[in-house]
């Protein structure tokens, strides 16, 4: 089936000039949010082209309207010259493209072989299709050096090789163009590094590829040329050879970016927290958390580095009274309760452990609640909000609520607004303003500027460092290196739900903390 | 940005809904060959036309206004209690061994006692389900059908077997002592010298119910305990992240619903029957799906939706007296579509009714 | 107990399991596509009044059966629209076509037939009869296995067959086909089928009146075959027993086979006996009604293996990156 793509191809993709897939004024809007505007692309054959954006530039929705899930308010495809209209997933699939979402689309307890079939069975009888693809599934694998069992189970097998399995499916649908979506979300700096040479591997054999990212690394390493959207618009297209990261930076935000952080030097005091072989293992009875170690002081932030999934999130959820743990967490040299009728949110709180959580919009917030419902949310017992031992003094929260509001400058500054109705920078200075101006003794804050736009970064970035100035203590995780860089006081990185090692940001680099975060480098 | 104005969501698409119920009634009222315009005249003629009709619609009422809560209450913590029927059931044994227990000397000695025997079995009966959903995942859904089932065979079993009067036939127990008997309207409203139909079986749980609507107001908008109700059935995640523990809530809010649905047997055991007979709860347990899904899970849209259904229930039993071919069965049909329109097909509705409201916006703005 | 009660028992067994295999396998496939169905009922409850009131009607029991079908299809589709299409509560949906149900066969049978919410008695053609399978007299000579199939196995309507029928062909089609392969997918996650170039609404349609034939064939049973004509109320919770087999069975055809014929021997038993003694506990009839459901409670609770439903079961399906 997909055997004949690769005789001839790369030569006659050499020679081609007309583009593998042409975008031409494609606009979209999601009711009064225009997504695109707008956008022209020309992705040339036998090239990877990557689209470079910030979260909520538009890339995925662009990239969706070209696999037929949105239908585009204006503009037209024109894959290899010839006009495409692509009304489903069906229709893209035959126009040779092929997605690989940034969040799988995998039947979980069905076999590799089994999610490689659905939907391209070769008759109606199961057995004799699955026999056909088996074979073809082996050759893929070895022309393409996509090793992976057929017959196992995606709920048993790691990231890394479920994502081999979406490229699979794409190949076996004879996919000419291969669109990948953040396909390094999920992955260490060395899976990373293996997908890359499976794309360049792909390209050789002729293959079109588009490259969704956010990372400027992945860009400069891995494309031939390189689209910039902001704010759904595309804004330049250069060869990825002409140009340079802080070039591409500044296209992606529209502004020089500020990437160091305006800090005095800390001046940490006290310990204030103190966490001893914490461990924490899931629902799944898999080890999340191994025996992790880490003090954070008074006055000084402990920035949290990591590949997304490799426990930060289980180190916030276990020290902010989310998930049980064992071992030992003191804070101010006693003890905390970490499986125990005191091990919840509210005796956190209780003690002076405030939390911004890494997602606002599933944990920290209640996006139907008003912001001043919000505003007491998990502060609900303070007994400023109560008018008797039973009711609540929604007055008294509503008036509180608007003088947080308005310190942290959060617009529009209506306390009876839905959490829903603000934007995302403003959802995440809700949180901030809640949380901060507890006068926490620790602030544990995960992702603080993640889908924020610029301006809110910097007032937020300020807002943590005054924290700190005033001699509180503060965890940070974050997966942005730059931020941790910038931010933290002492940096400890994580790997496997392990901490690989700490270092002063002054005496490493993103190179080193790249090999730590792999687990290739370990140590103090 | 909110899509639509507040009136829209709260009044408008309910009414659309039950418009369409209606409509639809009316249709199959046109099928069966009798005049719709017609049916809805006895209809309200009987239900609110008499102070007989008004004694009927509002007794039924109160059932459905226990139902209706029950059923709010849970849905405020997203959970689905199709068990009022079965709570109810267990409900009105409870307030019939109290009632049975002691001589009692007075109504108003007896009253609390039983409110308390109605609300504790029916809040037991829902705590199994509620258990096994916050500690074991089960489906509450599922498992609170299968104890509507449980019930109405326990009860039988009962009634045959061991609370029925020796010697009699009829699976019921014995009537209740005078002590036990709730004034019913004509006795309240007489003390104000107010007259009212003697043998309507609307009585004093009336009140109580209206106090329950008023308290459940107060716990899910007003108190700490609501709040955290409200917080857990937006968002699990959330919750917890807030320190909100979902085993508690989940255990609170069923077992407040149960006893809710439990105390509907102060108005249908008590105060009418005044016997426990075999199924004393006739369905209300479900329609209290259709009056929570209609008044929104509010208690004021509650007691509306209650007095609308006790108006077709009551409405429906004069109807099939005045035309015999539109039986009494006709109200199922009406609180099968309310739920379907206003429920299942909410978004058939709303979505049109949203759009509409934008371009409005668009054109104003 | 002597031989032929032991016989008898099973024969209704068989007969009292025979609708809820049929409901239970309708179940399956609704819910193995992600479309939960809590209106087995209902569409059991209208099919066995449009069966038996067209077969009273007309005289023949097949256009009768065509029917029922038609009508356990059309409120599936009713359901296909809440849940599929306007990605309404599936559970609301199924409590609605309950109640539709209820109300609707009482309404238009009072109105055709003015007989209490009954249809006629039907005899001869308008109902399904008792096949006698071959050979029994050959096979019937032999001790023990011989009246095992003449007693037990035939003398059935054809529809008791076919249910039985039903079983292997729902797992062929379930694990076998590319159907069945779609199906199961779109229960687990419905974003890999759509993603697949697969039309999810068009699976879950396919799925939802599959249960609705089905649904349909268990109520033209109750009331042309098990029974002689409809009364009001006749499936009596039947398609919520159906329900917990399903739950019982883990979403499995062989094992729904299994629960149902439990079940079905729990209501043989509790029909012919008022009590039973087991190692001299007595046991009421009430009890033995309840036990269906109280075993699924049992199992819901995960105290015996745990039954996990299809992942994106009750979810509705929208699209998203």
């Amino acid at each position: 089936m997909a055997m004949q793509t690769t005789e001839g191809r790369p030569d006659a993709a050499a020679l081609s000039t007309e583009p593998a897939i042409e975008l031409v004024g494609i606009s979209k809007a999601f009711g009064p949010v225009q997504a695109n505007k707008d956008i022209s692309i020309r992705v040339m054959p036998g090239t990877i082209h990557g689209i470079i954006g910030e979260n909520g530039a538009g890339k995925s929705t662009l990239m969706s309207i070209l696999y037929g899930f949105y239908k585009a308010d204006a503009g037209e495809v024109l894959i290899r010259g010839q006009k495409t209209e692509i009304p489903n997933s069906q229709a893209a699939i035959s126009a040779g493209i092929g997605m690989v979402f940034q969040h799988f689309k995998l039947v979980e307890n069905f076999t590799v072989l089994e999610n490689v079939v659905l939907g391209a069975e070769s008759g109606a009888r199961l057995t004799p299709s699955l026999a056909k693809a088996r074979k073809l599934l082996v050759e893929l694998a070895r022309e393409y050096e996509l090793n992976v069992n057929p017959d196992a189970l995606i709920e048993d097998i790691g990231v890394g090789m479920q994502q081999r399995v979406e490229i699979l499916k794409a190949l076996y649908r004879q996919a000419e163009i291969l669109i990948l979506d953040e396909p390094t979300g999920v992955l260490t700096p060395a899976e990373a590094d293996h997908l890359f040479r499976i794309l360049k591997g792909l390209k050789e054999q002729g293959k079109t590829i588009i490259l969704i990212t956010h990372k400027l690394r992945e860009i400069m390493e891995v494309t031939d040329t390189v689209s910039v959207m902001r704010r759904g618009e595309m804004t330049a297209t250069v060869k990825t050879a002409e140009t340079s990261p802080e070039h591409l930076a500044e296209l992606m935000v529209g502004r020089k970016v500020l990437l160091r952080v305006d800090k005095k030097p800390a001046t940490p005091g006290k310990t204030v927290l103190e966490v001893e072989n914490l461990s924490v293992t899931d629902i799944d009875g898999v080890q999340r958390l191994k025996d992790v170690c880490l003090n954070v002081r008074a006055g000084e932030i402990l920035g949290v580095a990591g590949v997304a999934g490799n426990g930060q999130s289980e180190l916030l959820a276990a020290l902010g009274g989310i998930t049980a743990g064992t071992g030992h967490v003191r804070l101010n040299g006693e003890e905390i309760d970490l499986t125990g009728r005191f091990s919840d949110g509210q005796s956190r709180r209780a003690r002076g452990i405030s939390h911004v959580p890494e997602d606002r919009q599933r944990l920290g917030l209640i996006m139907d609640f008003m912001a001043w419902e919000n505003t007491a949310f998990g502060y609900h017992h303070d007994p400023a909000y109560q008018k008797s031992r039973l009711l609540m003094d929604n007055d008294a929260i509503r008036a509180d609520t608007a003088k947080k509001m308005e310190r942290f400058d959060v617009r529009p500054p209506d306390p009876r607004l839905k959490a829903k109705s603000f934007s995302g920078g403003n959802q995440q200075k809700l949180v901030l303003a809640r949380e901060i101006e507890r006068n926490p003794d620790l602030l544990l804050v995960g992702q603080p500027t993640r889908g924020v736009d610029i301006g809110a970064i910097e007032f937020i970035h300020q807002q943590i460092v005054a924290l700190r100035d005033q001699g509180k203590a503060i965890l940070l995780v974050s997966v942005e290196l730059d931020e941790i860089l910038s931010l933290s006081d002492r940096i400890a990185v994580m790997f496997d739900g392990q901490i690989m090692g700490e270092r002063l940001p002054a005496q490493t680099d993103e190179k080193e903390l790249g090999m730590m975060m792999a687990g290739m480098l370990k140590g103090g | 940005m909110d899509t639509m104005p507040k009136w829209a969501d709260v009044i408008l698409i309910p009414l659309i809904n039950l418009i369409l119920a209606l409509l639809v009634s009316g249709l199959v009222v046109l099928y069966i060959g009798e005049n719709p315009i017609e049916a809805i005249g006895i209809l309200l003629d009987g239900a609110v036309g008499s102070t007989r009709g008004w004694g009927y619609t509002l007794f039924y009422a109160t059932n459905f206004i226990f139902t209706g809560l029950a059923v709010s209450v849970a849905f405020h913590a997203r959970l689905f209690n199709i068990g009022g029927e079965g709570q109810a059931a267990i409900g009105g044994l409870g307030v019939a061994l109290v009632s049975l227990s002691v001589n009692w000397p007075h109504w108003t000695v007896a009253l609390p006692f039983a409110i308390l025997g109605g609300a504790v079995f029916g809040a037991a009966w829902a705590a199994i389900p509620a258990y096994l959903q916050a500690r074991r995942g089960s489906h509450i859904v599922i498992t609170t059908i299968m104890f509507n089932f449980i019930a109405s065979a326990l009860l039988v079993y009962l009634l045959v077997n061991v609370l029925k009067v020796p010697g009699s036939m009829a699976p019921e127990t014995a009537a209740f002592p005078k002590g036990a008997h709730l004034p019913n309207a004509y006795e309240v409203l007489g003390w104000f010298g107010i007259p009212f139909n003697k043998f309507a079986p609307l009585n004093i749980a009336f009140l109580l119910a209206v106090i329950c609507c008023f308290g459940v107001w107060a716990l899910i908008w007003r108190t700490r305990l609501g709040y955290e109700i409200r917080a857990y059935g937006h968002s699990e995640a959330a919750a917890v992240y807030a320190g909100i523990r979902p085993f508690r809530i989940t255990m609170i809010a069923m077992l407040i619903s149960g006893a809710l649905a439990g105390l509907m047997g102060i108005n249908a055991v008590m105060g009418e029957a005044e016997r426990l007979v075999i199924d004393s709860v006739q369905g209300a347990g479900f329609v209290g799906i259709a009056v929570a899904l209609m008044g929104r899970s509010h208690p004021l849209g509650v007691f509306l939706a209650a007095i609308l259904f006790g108006i077709l229930t009551q409405g429906g039993i004069e109807l099939e007296f005045e035309i015999p071919a539109v039986s009494r069965e006709m109200i199922l049909v009406i609180q099968a579509l309310v739920i379907l329109f206003t429920g299942a097909l909410e978004n058939m509705v709303r979505m049109p009714v949203e759009k509409l409201f934008l371009r409005l916006k668009k054109k104003a703005g | 107990m002597d031989f032929l009660t032991l016989l008898q028992i099973l024969d209704s067994t068989l007969r009292l399991a025979t609708p809820l295999l049929l409901a239970c396998l309708a179940g399956l496939f609704s819910e193995r596509s992600g479309i939960f169905d809590i209106g087995l009922e209902g569409k059991m409850l209208i099919a066995a009044f449009f069966s038996a009131a067209i077969a009273a009607t007309t005289g023949s029991v097949w256009i009768g059966l065509m029917a029922g079908i038609s009508a356990s299809v059309v409120l599936a589709l009713l359901h296909g629209l809440a849940s599929i299409t306007f990605r309404g509560d599936q559970l609301i949906s199924g409590v609605a076509i309950n109640f539709l149900a209820a109300g609707l066969t009482v309404l238009i049978s009072e109105d055709w037939f003015q007989q209490g919410g009954r249809t006629p008695q039907l005899s001869g053609a308008a109902r399904f009869n008792p096949i006698t399978l071959p050979l029994t007299d050959t096979i019937g000579a032999i001790p023990v296995i011989g009246p095992i199939y003449t007693e037990v196995l035939s003398g059935h309507t054809i529809l008791v067959y076919l249910a039985l029928l039903a079983v292997p062909l729902t797992w062929y089609v379930l694990f076998r086909t590319r159907f069945g392969l779609r199906l199961r997918a779109v229960g687990e996650n419905p974003g890999a089928v759509d993603t697949a170039g697969v039309s999810v609404t068009r699976l879950r349609y396919t799925a939802v009146i599959i249960a609705g034939i089905l649904c349909g064939l268990a109520g033209a049973y109750l009331s042309t075959g098990f029974s002689a004509g409809f009364v009001k109320e006749m499936s009596a919770g039947r398609g919520f027993i159906a329900l917990a087999a399903l739950i019982f069975a883990k979403w499995r055809p062989w094992q729904a086979l299994g629960a149902t014929l439990l079940f079905g021997l729990l209501d043989a038993l509790g029909t012919r006996y008022q009590n039973i003694d087991i190692l001299g506990v007595n046991l009421p009839v009430q009890f033995m009604q309840a036990l269906p459901y109280i075993l699924t409670v049992i199992i819901l609770a995960g105290f015996v293996g745990k039954a996990i439903p299809p992942r994106a079961g009750g979810e509705p399906y929208v699209k998203e990156r």
